[in-house]
């Protein structure tokens, strides 16, 4: 017999903030894996709101090419606030 | 709810020093490892072996404590004790999918409990006799638990780590809720301490020995320390839970079953500790290797449930192939 597919389960503690990655579970189907979700996950008022995605759907970024995909920015410290010098009689800004 | 070093753990492995060394220096540094990390094997499999082990305790925990939910003594201990049987199965639950983000299934992982390839931890293999054995799992097991458990929070791969924090969360309360179930017995009658007293002295030393064996001949500890699996050694982990305990049972009026235990100013440090008597490791060894009480009907139990839930399974499968093509008669 095939495997149960596997979800990944995300939760939004409350309203405001964002759903968050918490962990993953095997159903047979999305209304299995949100009862499944709502069981494992939220057994102690975790949050108001889930996510379940079928885990074979996320495509990930590569750990041995961590380095090429995320070094560029590394060097371009004209993005941040404070490569800019204005002076102090400007005031904050 | 578990706690044992780990049984036959395998740290051996066969990478290039430069790449050994590169890996040590990530964990030295306190970096987290995640499952699509480089990793020497030998770390990955010490890793599948711990949590597996430690998913199947908290599934075949749930065992002897079922056995008391339909004769807890009232509506509020049965309400407890159901909360804390389904959390054990959620910590199964999160522990079985940080070992599969390493690569195994979780039927590959059932299929070697039921055939009785995969340990779990041995305590569980001692049978449940009285009401007063749910309170002192709770306050023994599960506070030995916690003494392991906490310093896993911390562990270098980091799927097992946030398991870890959700746990730790929840299982404050069950060492709680049996304690005060043992601090209720302990104030009854003559008869209900009596029975308070024959659970710790049936439990003592199988909890004593939940932190598994002595330093000395935990041949795997080192490199698991090394890698940051393990923040502690089993003697350390199990010399704080003595030195916790020991007073939580003078507080109750019982008395811990080692007549060699003894207050000794030298240890800790110089801090002083309760110095334990020798520990029957024969037991403790024909345990893991089967022998215990209860270790054929736990299997046998989780068989019964997996073999019964299989047409569930099937079940649920064919109806989400039919939803998945339309086929469903009723849309």
């Amino acid at each position: 017999m095939a495997e149960t597919p596997l979800w990944e389960v995300f939760i939004r503690p409350r309203n405001g903030l964002a759903h968050k990655h918490v962990g993953s579970l095997h159903a047979a189907d999305a209304v299995m894996a949100l009862q499944a979700a709502r069981d494992v996950y939220t057994r102690r008022g975790e949050g108001n709101s889930v996510w379940v995605v079928p885990s074979v759907a996320i495509t990930a970024s590569d750990p041995d090419h961590t380095d090429e995909m995320f070094e560029p920015t590394g060097d371009k410290i004209y993005r941040h606030p404070t490569f800019y010098e204005i002076p102090e009689d400007v005031g904050h800004m | 709810m578990y706690s044992q070093g780990l049984i036959g753990a395998d740290g051996r492995t066969g990478e290039t020093e430069t790449f050994l060394a590169a890996f040590q220096a990530r964990i030295d540094a306190e970096e987290k490892i995640e499952p699509k990390d480089a990793m020497p094997e030998g770390y990955r499999r010490t890793l599948v072996r711990q949590i597996g082990q430690h998913a199947h305790s908290e599934i075949v925990g749930m065992l002897p404590e079922g056995n008391w939910v339909t004769r807890a003594p009232s509506l509020r201990r049965k309400a407890a004790l159901l909360a804390k049987v389904q959390d054990e199965g959620g910590h199964g639950l999160y522990l079985y999918s940080a070992a599969e983000t390493l690569g195994v299934t979780r039927d590959g992982m059932t299929e070697e409990l039921l055939a009785g390839k995969a340990k779990y931890s041995s305590i569980f293999n001692y049978p449940t006799l009285t009401w007063a054995d749910i309170g002192t799992i709770g306050w023994l097991v599960d506070g030995a638990a916690i003494m392991n458990q906490i310093p896993l929070c911390r562990c270098s791969f980091g799927p097992y780590a946030r398991a870890m924090i959700r746990i730790c969360k929840e299982e404050s309360f069950h060492q709680r809720q049996g304690y005060e179930i043992m601090l209720t017995l302990c104030r009854g009658t003559r008869a209900q301490k009596a029975m308070a007293q024959d659970a710790l002295d049936r439990w003592w030393w199988p909890s004593l020995m939940m932190f598994g064996p002595h330093d000395a001949e935990s041949s795997h500890t080192e490199q698991s320390m090394a890698w940051k699996i393990k923040r502690f050694s089993n003697d350390e982990l199990r010399q704080k839970f003595i030195d916790a305990t020991v007073p939580q049972a003078e507080y109750l009026g019982l008395k811990v079953p080692d007549p060699a235990m003894r207050w000794d100013e030298a240890l800790n440090g110089g801090k002083g500790g309760y110095r334990h008597g020798p520990i029957d490791w024969d037991e403790f060894w024909r345990v893991v290797k089967g022998e215990g009480v209860m270790n054929r009907d736990r299997i046998a139990a989780r068989k019964k449930a997996w073999d019964d839930g299989a047409w569930v399974r099937e079940a649920a499968l064919a109806h989400a192939a039919k939803r998945a093509t339309g086929k469903v008669a009723a849309e």
